[in-house]
């Protein structure tokens, strides 16, 4: 099949046609097949070696012992009550303290959820700046990696297990030694550092040791291509009616997601007809969940987004730049743009990825100042993470300077650059040259194995610490468990550097907070509480800040309420950076317009006439971080092995994403059959070679390869180590992003691909509508003519069934998502989900409850739309599968949910067959682990556990349900709207997903069911879905044709 | 040619019919039995604890109120075992030399906790919850008995799903004032003592009980039988 069949097969399709998948489009016998059957691949079939008499005979013998199994005692069971119980404890329920995941450097509020002293589950913190209750995958799948049993437990010295002690002499006297030679040869290497507490230490040591360098690197927040931004925008997407991303993945990366997600959503919520939406247009090389979200997105390589940014920045009249137009093809396209943006002066935004070079930055900039943006949709900021810029010029540097024998005592904060650091570099040679190598990380990793020192680093759930978040506010961490293996914290480390061997890390931040109280930090911090009072005492400032997990007069930006100006509080957090920066890492710092007294928002013009990029030639090669693992630093968490990867759904592996057009140019079939083979390809670049399967993604730029990084670990722990391919070895410190001359081979291998895209398909019968905002405005009703009519409620041969009570219902607003799969995370966390592996998943037995389907948008080559569709239970109120289960196990209640009853269930699948939906899964295998003593203490105690032979399924979190309830009849209020919030929709950093009480009229359920673009999800089944969706309102431009 | 088998082996397979009938009906039985049986469900059972903890005489000789120990029966799910801490807010000065309180001086002492065994245990399926039952006016010695006059503790009641059904389709039998669920000495109405309510006075238990389902908002029927109350 190629791709002129599919084009003519999609233009005999009426009206809007919507895919999940190339292999869907492409319709063949093979797929049909595979579609049709309920679990593919084996799943139903008996394949077991020993045949099928000896199987009949166990089966007989099963069955006759089945009765007896159940007269077994219960095996005895232990209390262990307190000695002396805490106050606040009230056993059986949670408690919840605020703190915050560091990553990359920057705070990602939290509250954790604390059984009796083990954190649980994560969720946001509802009042911090950055999260506004919403969270982020990494957050949510965080308390697995606490627990994980692969993390190091022990200081090891030259391979032997040693004590704390042991390793607090070597590293005092290693450092000692240098104290008379002002640190020469001292070298320490931290990814990016936002917290004030760490950069106080690390001054505090440097400035005892002029000579000793601190360097940065982080293969995913570091690392720079074209030199690092002048300034850090802050944007205020809530604030922007039109938004133009250049290459900038603003919802699916980077420190201000969850708050950059809440913002653009709420201008893509739709109250009635009228509502004004935002605009986003996306110049992007491969499609990230922001392009899938945009209502016009141009497929471009890396290396034109400079052309086009330049382009169009002349196009709004930015003065001061030389004459540059757009390629031809792309020009109508940018004029409309430019006219948008005109037209929207002061409440537009343009922002430039991460991944392109600071001149894009520096265009984006100037566009923002042209259109009068600044001050209003964004605001720019000397940077918050000290000495911040570029990573990759900073371990160039520390690996130059080991590779000429400059460097004695490296000191490793976390990370793992051995696997991560660029391959031209050659890190693992160079370090080897260094006389003492000391490594703190969660794991005995890559890194560790070369260093004669490694030290367990303490989770940041064991550990106390502050960080900064995305806008400046600094966020407190606090433990919620004392470390699991003793671990320690990279504040710890420098404290012994520093001869403060005693100092807890609690006492040293808390030392710091008290200094910063009385004005005795090298940074003065206005420290006021969220009414801008000031506090009475540094006791009662910690305690507060300690107990709300932030401080709130320390973001960058000034609360509208308190009334400052905008700049005022911005000032002060300019200071670290900029004496860190001077003091520190010369050679890390040296980018343009970052001098040592940065001003609050420091100069624009820079590298505004800075060249473009050399012109490159020949296939672009572009690395992208795994979205799930990141650099690998995940690679040993399960939950995000078996995350699906947006848009691909991609499981357990890293793909390289090429384009349909490519494909064929290169002869790869573009459609595979079920999880049959993929082809392996060998990506050649400068020398370098890596094979790694090829996945074909609709929306990737043409002539473009797309790499993913992360995969390939040696050394990551039971679940992680040996999957995927590395592909560091293509990564140079020169293009750690993109670049051309790269060339792609078809080896002729295949290679199996868990994928879930396929997996569950409702075979095309209207799950997603989309309209287009003019055309909803026009006639609301449109929606609803999109799908086939639903039964009237009269058609039933069953009774009815009156809900007085609590009717439960569920919103799921597809405008709003995108796709990011956080809800899927949450839901795994909230509800003991089992991990089952690649293999499993590539049969389709994986058991998320919730699963996010990805419908792509007319033609292949370069889909107009893609839309994201989250499938939990449906909570039908005629539910198909209740009526085929011979033992109940699956009835209704009589708050209209479809409950799943473990103890009955025999494991007939009869109710997984007549669901149309497909949200039932299965326990093919004892999946849950039972045996992993750190693993237990991780579960949900308020959800079961499922064994073998059990069918299980969203339950819309009754745990949480029946809390809520309990707690409602014991005060005798009713439970209020919100009170009760499922998993997926807590964490949902859109606010995607709203659950409540249908017979309460003033519930925010209820009114969103009354949009006219509310729909059922195959309503013409008469199922009556409890949950319900919002269709699709795209705002697309009619100027751009 | 002569039949194979004799006319006798009618009846004989006439009987095999029915002894195989009778098997099945008999191991039904069995099985039946068996699973109500106190081995199975442990009721009546003693169970070595690490003190031998009198129930007869804190609670009955004593009168400690139940909530003195169980502190978070109306709070949480989970009714509470007391902490170390709170034997010894008594022990500390009375039989502080007592060899029966050894185990509890040396937790306090050596701050490791005690170690008690569970008497009574719900399948790990079952989400039982303190706070609502008490809340709703279920005494405390509906479902463990009369603990004041247990000298060692055991599980009173079977704890069988149709045990738990039973109060859970018609709570009206069991129920009793909110003021009365901590009482080990109250006695549901009978003729001749009848129980003061809200200003009545109830000579009948479905009465009272009838009245309080109404007072207390007790769910429906329906929402009392829904498997995911108990089950999730």
């Amino acid at each position: 099949m190629t791709l002129a069949d599919i084009r003519t097969r999609l233009a005999s399709l009426e009206g809007r046609a919507y895919w999940r998948s190339l292999e869907e489009l492409s319709d063949t016998p093979e797929f049909r097949e595979y579609l049709h059957r309920e679990f593919p691949a084996q799943a139903s079939e008996f394949n077991d070696p020993a045949g099928r008499r000896e199987f009949l005979k166990l089966m007989g013998a099963s069955l006759a012992l089945a009765g007896v199994s159940a007269c077994t005692r219960q095996p005895e069971e232990k209390i262990i009550p307190y000695v002396r119980q805490p106050e606040e404890i009230i056993p059986g329920r949670p408690l919840f303290y605020a703190t915050a995941m560091p990553l990359g450097g920057y705070a990602f509020p939290l509250l954790a959820e604390n059984h009796m002293g083990r954190p649980t589950k994560l969720e946001g913190n509802p009042e911090h700046p950055a999260s506004l209750g919403g969270t982020d995958l990494f957050s949510q799948t965080s308390v697995l990696t606490l627990y994980d049993p692969d993390r190091s437990r022990t200081v090891v010295g030259d391979g032997e297990v040693r004590t704390w002690g042991t390793f607090v002499n070597v590293l005092q006297a290693a450092t000692m030694s240098r104290r008379p030679i002002k640190g020469q040869g001292l070298r320490l290497l931290t990814g990016p550092v936002t917290s004030p507490s760490l950069i106080d230490q690390i001054e505090k040591l440097l400035s005892g040791m002029p000579e000793a360098k601190w360097h940065q690197w982080d293969a995913v927040f570091g690392a720079r291509q074209g030199g690092a931004p002048a300034a850090l925008p802050i944007c205020r997407f809530d604030k922007a009616d039109v938004v133009v991303a250049l290459d900038a993945d603003f919802l699916g990366t980077g420190p201000g997601m969850v708050r950059y997600n809440k913002d653009f959503a709420s201008r893509r919520r739709i109250t009635t007809p009228e509502t004004e939406l935002n605009r986003l247009y996306v110049v992007e090389p491969v499609t990230t969940i922001t392009g899938a979200k945009a209502d016009h997105r141009l497929a471009m390589k890396a290396r034109d987004v400079h052309g086009f940014a330049a382009a169009l920045a002349s196009a709004i009249g930015v003065a001061g730049l030389p004459a540059s137009t757009a390629a031809a093809q792309v020009a109508p396209w940018l004029t409309a743009v430019a006219a948008d943006l005109n037209k929207h002066r002061g409440r537009s935004l343009v922002v430039a990825g991460d991944t392109q070079p600071a001149a894009v930055h520096a265009l984006a900039r100037a566009m923002n100042e042209a259109l009068g943006n600044v001050g209003a949709t964004v605001t720019y900021h000397a940077p918050i993470a000290a000495s911040p810029a570029d990573g990759t010029a900073s371990i160039s540097e520390l690996v130059a300077d080991m590779q000429a024998g400059r460097v004695d005592v490296l000191v490793i904060f976390g990370g793992n650059p051995v696997f991560t650091a660029p391959a031209d570099l050659n890190f693992a040679e160079a370090l080897k040259k260094v006389t003492v190598r000391v490594h703190l990380d969660l794991y005995h990793d890559e890194t560790a194995e070369l260093c004669q020192w490694h030290v367990p680093e303490a989770h940041f759930l064991e550990s106390w610490g502050d960080a900064r978040a995305f806008d400046g506010t600094v966020s407190l961490i606090q433990p919620l468990i004392s470390p699991l293996y003793d671990g320690r914290t990279a504040l710890e480390l420098l404290a012994v550097m520093n001869g403060m061997v005693e100092s807890s890390a609690m006492d040293l931040v808390k030392d710091y907070w008290t200094r910063a109280f009385a004005g005795q930090t090298s940074t003065v911090w206005s420290l006021r509480s969220a009414d801008g009072a000031p506090y009475a005492s540094p006791e009662a400032f910690w305690r507060h800040a300690l107990h709300d997990g932030f401080v709130p007069s320390t973001s960058a930006i000034a609360p509208p309420a308190a009334g400052h100006a905008a700049a005022a509080p911005a000032r002060t957090p300019s200071s670290p950076t900029a004496a860190a920066a001077a003091t520190a890492a010369p050679g890390a710092g040296a980018t343009a317009g970052r001098a040592g007294g940065a001003p609050a928002t420091p100069p624009a013009a820079a590298g505004l006439a800075a060249p473009a990029p050399a012109a490159q030639t020949g296939m672009e090669i572009i690395f992208r971080p795994d979205p799930n693992i990141l650099d690998g630093r995940f690679a040993n968490n399960g939950w995000l092995q078996e995350l699906p990867k947006p848009l691909s759904k991609v499981t357990w592996d890293n793909v390289a994403y090429i384009s349909p057009k490519t494909a064929e140019f290169f002869s790869i079939p573009i459609a595979r059959v079920g999880n049959g083979a993929n082809d392996v390809i060998e990506i050649r670049y400068q020398g370098r070679t890596a094979r790694m399967p090829v996945w074909v993604l609709p929306g990737t730029a043409d002539d473009v390869v797309v790499v993913h990084f992360g995969y390939g670990r040696r050394r990551a722990g039971r679940v992680g180590t040996g999957i995927g391919v590395d592909t560091f070895g293509l990564r140079t410190s020169k293009a750690p992003w993109f670049d051309g001359g790269a060339e792609i081979v078809r080896t002729g291998e295949s290679y199996l691909i868990a994928s879930t895209q396929n997996h569950f398909a409702m075979e095309g019968r209207h799950p997603v509508r989309a309209v287009d905002a003019a055309e909803y405005r026009k006639d609301p009703k449109v929606v609803a003519a999109l799908g086939h009519e639903a039964p009237p409620k009269t058609m039933t041969l069953y009774p009815v069934f009156e809900y007085t009570g609590h009717k439960w219902g569920m919103s799921i607003d597809l405008n709003s998502c995108t796709g990011c799969g956080v809800c899927v995370a949450a839901c795994v966390a909230e509800n003991n989900i089992a991990v089952v592996g690649k293999d499993q998943v590539s049969r389709s037995r994986e058991m998320h409850w919730l699963r996010v389907d990805t419908y792509f948008e007319g033609d292949p080559a370069a889909p107009a739309a893609t839309h994201h569709q989250p499938v939990p239970c449906q909570q039908c109120e005629t539910a198909p599968c209740e009526v085929v289960c011979p033992v109940a196990a699956t009835v209704h209640n009589d708050e209209g949910l479809n409950d799943m009853v473990y103890n009955r269930c025999v494991g007939t699948r009869y109710c997984s067959n007549n669901c149309p939906y497909k949200v039932r899964r299965f326990n093919f295998l004892l999946y849950s682990d039972f045996h992993t003593p750190e693993l237990m203490a991780q579960r949900n105690p308020d959800v079961t556990i499922r064994s073998r032979g059990v069918m299980e399924k969203c339950t819309y979190c009754v745990q949480r349900i029946n809390e809520a309830r309990i707690d409602a009849k014991t005060t005798g209020d009713p439970i209020k709207d919100g009170v009760i919030k499922t998993a997926c929709e807590q964490a949902c950093p859109a606010d995607a997903i709203v659950f409540g009480n249908l017979n309460d009229p003033e519930s925010r359920v209820v009114k969103l069911k009354q949009q006219e673009r509310n729909y059922g999800l195959l309503e013409d089944l008469n199922t009556r879905p409890r949950t319900t969706y919002l269709a699709v309102v795209k705002n697309p431009n009619p100027e751009v044709k | 040619m002569s039949q194979i088998f004799p006319r006798s082996a009618n009846a004989l397979a006439r009987a095999s019919l029915a002894g195989v009938l009778s098997l099945i009906a008999v191991l039904g039985w069995v099985v039946f039995t068996l699973m109500r049986s106190s081995w199975v469900t442990k009721q009546h059972e003693f169970v070595e604890q690490p003190v031998q903890f009198s129930h007869a005489h804190h609670v009955g000789g004593v009168g400690l109120d139940c909530r003195y120990c169980h502190t978070s029966v109306e709070k949480s799910a989970f009714a509470g075992i007391p902490p170390t801490k709170t034997c010894m807010n008594c022990h500390s000065q009375l039989w502080t030399n007592a060899p029966i309180l050894e185990p509890v001086r040396a937790s306090f002492r050596n701050d490791t906790p005690l170690s008690w065994t569970r008497v009574h245990d719900l399948p790990d399926f079952v989400y039982f919850n303190h706070q609502i039952h008490v809340r709703q006016g279920v005494g405390c010695v509906t479902c463990h008995g009369n603990v004041d006059k247990m000298p060692l503790m055991y599980q009173a009641a079977p704890l069988l799903m149709e045990w738990c059904l039973d109060c859970h389709r018609a709570p009206e039998k069991y129920l009793r004032p909110r003021e009365q669920v901590f009482n080990m000495a109250y006695q549901p109405p009978g003729g001749d003592r009848p129980v003061e309510y809200g200003g009545e006075s109830y000579a009948d238990q479905l009465a009272l009980g009838l009245r309080l389902k109404r007072d207390y908002n007790i769910s429906s029927l329906e929402h009392m039988t829904s498997c995911s109350v108990c089950h999730r």
